[in-house]
């Protein structure tokens, strides 16, 4: 096939080479050390039910973090791109800070307020959540680490989004919200699901902020990365390498569903 | 196209060049000349200890061979520490938690020979053993062990799994009670209980002491006796609780036999290791609280430190290796009192 | 509901989110770092190691910034204006890095320039050393950013479509021509966001970082791992006044995109 855009060479060389040097080469030389484990321990290991119970807490409480954070983080594009308010510019600002903040520190910050007698702690204990040590903590640094993604993938879209159509739709007499329905979410459904996907992935690896608020008891409250950290201080790096590979797994998977399904919707939009 | 292509390829490799020679270029200039850097990798609670003994070696080697070198120090979980010794970061020496991780870098190849012997008290110029910290006025009357297990007592501990701090506790723990109950059966079933009462499983010493200080978890924490001992001096909320019996701590050092080698640093590394012995060594361990092994400084600091029962481990289980399959490897005895 | 309830409702329900979940973690940061005074907050920025932390993290953050953006606006171009098989992996393996926990993600290089990779004898021969010094983790700070401008820029590229760019290129233009008038005005404010996320995040990685640095305190510490050892020296104010300086270079950087953003749209340049 023709490309009518010059610069496929370039890019596609470029795009490949950087991404072997970084990604791929790294992720070879981990493989090929897990390796050398054999297929039987790979499988004993990455099946045992502690290590199980791991990905299920670390899968479990991304989902919900990712989920609130794609409600939260589309109320805050559309407030941040549609409406002018004191303060917006602040609010926009803000929404960034969460990467800057090493994970450690949002754990810090996190675990103090939401422990039984910290500032919100004690209105959730009040009501009988623990908020800390605890599922829901870790849900809650999650979402922490998590904020920017969706309101950043969906905040440009829809600045940029053709006013036009909507404006159309109104004039034809669509309420605001049946032209949101049909004529503005599906334009964010792509930004969406790539803010979901990657707010998903980055709870699913994150271990820096989650450590202090999590509690990680066994069978309770332990993440998977940190039982590969836990594997790691025995000395057993094809143990960590499973359960990392294992992990890694399920989140490229998912990452591959959900840039499939874009590419499928696109296609079948005939842009 | 093909120029394109070509184009893209060549840019690829420059960045990549550009990468590595930037990294390569500023280290091989430091490589070429005289060693000036020396590195101990030690644990987490040795922070203090080691900034003091650094200062103060800094000194003493400048007036013996008259060259300056500067003394840094690189702290974390004992674990992970050897681990990054093994992995390549250059350690002159190692200064960790406990034998078992010395072992291991030992059968990664990077030290030689029986390096417990090499130095005098089984390599650990200072010892410490495990107590109990509480709350001020003690509110749930903690005297011993077997107070850990009872309902309603909030317990915080590291993992053993992943601190070495924590394994002590942890077989102090299994020691206490097959003394008491009888035998091992019972020792787990002990150990078992105190888990259940396990209210935050830090991953590290210090993150257990900042869980029980800072955030105010739990009714005990089971610490070294020179973490407790620093809490104590900083803070008046707390006391500290000294069971019948415990165990006696022989954190270990070694001289990193390949790394020394390669940067031609034995002689200040073997010169560092017997300072520690050195009276002078010694005091700066018993003044950050750390038990000497030298009798007249131990006395001078008596006071700090409390009689109690002291067992070793290899009395008691059979040295490291032993203690380490049985109790902390996969489906050792941790990992089966939680296993329901 | 009237259209001005919902306004206000919608404004509220994200300010209160961004409240709790963000607002109130900061203040606690500012809180802490100022609970012992000024002078103590002045003392512990001021000091060498702290300083030596910073540069080392402002360095990082520039390589890693500058090497992504080239990649990333090679790749968004790649994906979304050609097509070939294997798009869906490439975007996927472009994500992957998010999916990778920090801390394995440090455990590659480990592996791939360690001691206990196969090229050790050759890295050790030169004496080239990568992990356990700056380039390890400028390689990990790398690794970890930089899916991000890719991931800007793909959806705003691709509800642009592809229109505008085959147009000039069935005209003659060049691709760099065609890059520069057509496609970088359409995509500024993403790049932009881009880049500023690529800078946050790279300085405040700690993960990985933290796996490849061997924590060698005015060598191989970065600021987040400065926060940790000060932290883990009981030296609570120290470490969250260390931890102000990295919300106040983000707040430096988000003023920055704010004055750009003002002139861009007074000039009427780029109107939106």
């Amino acid at each position: 096939m023709r490309k009518v855009i010059p610069g496929f060479p370039f890019t596609l060389g470029l795009t490949m080479f950087y991404l072997s040097i970084i990604l791929l080469l790294p992720l070879a030389a981990f493989v090929f050390f897990a390796g050398g484990m054999g297929w039987e321990k790979f499988v004993a290991k990455a099946t045992e039910w502690r290590i199980v119970h791991g990905y299920i807490i670390s899968f479990a409480c991304a989902l919900s973090a990712a989920l609130i954070n794609s409600v939260f983080g589309l109320i805050l594009a559309w407030t941040l791109v549609r409406y002018d308010f004191p303060g917006k510019r602040v609010m926009d600002g803000l929404i960034d800070l969460p990467f800057a903040l090493p994970t450690a520190v949002a754990g810090i910050a996190l675990t103090t307020l939401y422990t039984e007698n910290g500032w919100l702690g004690q209105f959730f204990y009040a009501i009988g959540v623990p908020t800390a040590f605890s599922a829901v903590g870790i849900t809650i640094a999650l979402i922490f680490v998590g904020i920017p993604f969706v309101t950043r993938s969906v905040q440009p879209v829809l600045k940029d989004l053709d006013r036009q159509t909507e404006e159309a739709a109104m004039l034809l007499g669509a309420s605001k919200w049946l032209t949101f329905q049909k004529i503005i979410f599906p334009e964010l459904v792509s930004p969406l699901l790539t803010g979901f996907a990657l707010a998903f992935a980055r709870g699913i690896g994150e271990y820096g902020s989650v450590v202090f608020i999590a509690g990680n008891k066994p069978f309770e409250t332990e993440i998977a990365p940190l039982l590969i950290m836990t594997e790691l201080e025995q000395f057993d790096y094809q143990a960590a390498a499973a359960v990392a590979i294992v992990m890694l797994s399920i989140s490229f998977i998912s990452l591959l569903a959900i840039n499939g399904y874009q590419r499928y919707r696109i296609g079948r939009r005939g842009v | 196209m093909k120029i394109k292509k070509a184009i893209g390829l060549a840019l690829g490799i420059l960045l990549t060049a550009g990468i590595i020679a930037g990294c390569g270029g500023e280290d091989k200039k430091a490589a070429k000349e005289e060693a000036k850097e020396f590195l101990n990798v030690s644990y987490d609670p040795t922070r203090e200890l080691y900034a003091e003994f650094n200062k103060e070696f800094t000194k003493v080697w400048k007036h013996h061979s008259g060259k300056d070198m500067t003394f840094s120090q690189s702290n974390g979980g004992s674990g992970k520490q050897a681990r990054s010794v093994i992995e390549g970061l250059e350690a002159d020496v190692v200064t960790l938690a406990l034998a078992y991780d010395v072992d291991e870098i030992a059968q990664a190849g990077l030290i030689k020979g029986e390096w417990l012997k090499k130095f005098p008290n089984n390599s650990a110029p200072y010892t410490s053993t495990i107590v109990f910290l509480v709350r001020k006025g003690n509110p749930k009357n903690i005297k011993d062990w077997d107070d850990l297990i009872k309902d309603g007592v909030g317990v915080i501990t590291p993992n053993p799994k992943t601190s070495g701090g924590a394994r002590w506790n942890y077989l102090a723990a299994w020691e206490f009670a097959r003394r008491k109950y009888g035998d091992d059966n019972q020792a787990k079933e002990f150990v078992k209980k105190l888990f259940g009462n396990v209210v935050v499983l830090d991953s590290g010493a210090r993150g257990s002491t900042t869980s029980f200080t800072q955030r105010g978890q739990g009714d005990v924490l089971l610490a070294w006796e020179n973490e407790a001992l620093i809490t104590l001096k900083d803070s008046p909320d707390y006391e500290i609780v000294i069971p019948s019996i415990s165990i006696l701590a022989e954190p270990s050092v070694a001289v990193v036999d390949e790394v020394v080698d390669k940067k031609g640093t034995r002689e200040v590394a073997e010169a560092y290791i017997n300072y520690l012995y050195d009276p002078a060594g010694q005091e700066i361990a018993a003044k950050n609280f750390y038990r000497p092994r030298n009798k007249e400084v131990f006395e001078k600091y008596k006071s700090q430190f409390p009689d109690l029962k002291l067992f070793t481990i290899d009395d008691a289980f059979g040295g490291w290796t032993k203690a380490q399959k049985e109790h902390f490897a996969d489906g050792g005895t941790f990992d089966q009192i939680y296993t329901k | 509901m009237s259209e001005k309830t919902v306004k206000y409702f919608l404004i509220f329900v994200g300010a209160l989110f961004l409240f709790t979940m963000l607002i109130l973690p900061l203040t606690l940061v500012a809180f802490e770092a100022f609970a012992k005074g000024y002078d103590a907050y002045i003392a512990a920025i001021s000091e060498p190691f702290s300083q030596k932390a910073l540069y080392l993290t402002i360095e990082a953050t520039i390589i890693a910034v500058v090497l992504n953006t080239a990649f990333g606006l090679a790749s968004a171009w790649l994906l979304t204006k050609y097509d070939f098989s294997g798009k869906t992996v490439l975007g996927s393996l472009i994500d992957l890095p998010f999916a990778i926990s920090p801390v394995v993600a440090g455990l590659f290089f480990i592996m791939l320039f360690g001691r206990l990779s196969p090229f050790y004898p050759i890295l050790s021969e030169y004496e080239i050393a990568v992990v356990f010094a700056v380039p390890g983790i400028i390689l990990a700070t790398i690794f970890v950013t930089f899916p991000f401008i890719t991931r800007e820029l793909v959806p705003i590229m691709e509800t642009q479509g592809r229109a505008e760019e085959e147009a000039a290129a069935t005209m003659g233009a060049s691709g760099f021509t065609i890059f520069r008038k057509v496609t970088l005005p359409n995509i500024k404010w993403g790049l932009l966001y881009g880049i500023i996320l690529c800078a946050a995040r790279a300085m405040g990685e700690f993960g990985a970082v933290s796996v490849v640095s061997g924590h060698i305190r005015g060598k191989t510490n970065t600021l987040p791992l400065h926060i940790e050892i000060l932290y883990n020296e009981y030296n609570f104010t120290a470490s969250f006044a260390v931890a102000s300086i990295l919300v106040f270079l983000a707040i430096i950087i988000l003023v920055l995109r704010n004055a750009v953003e003002w002139r861009a749209e007074r000039s009427g340049k780029y109107g939106l």
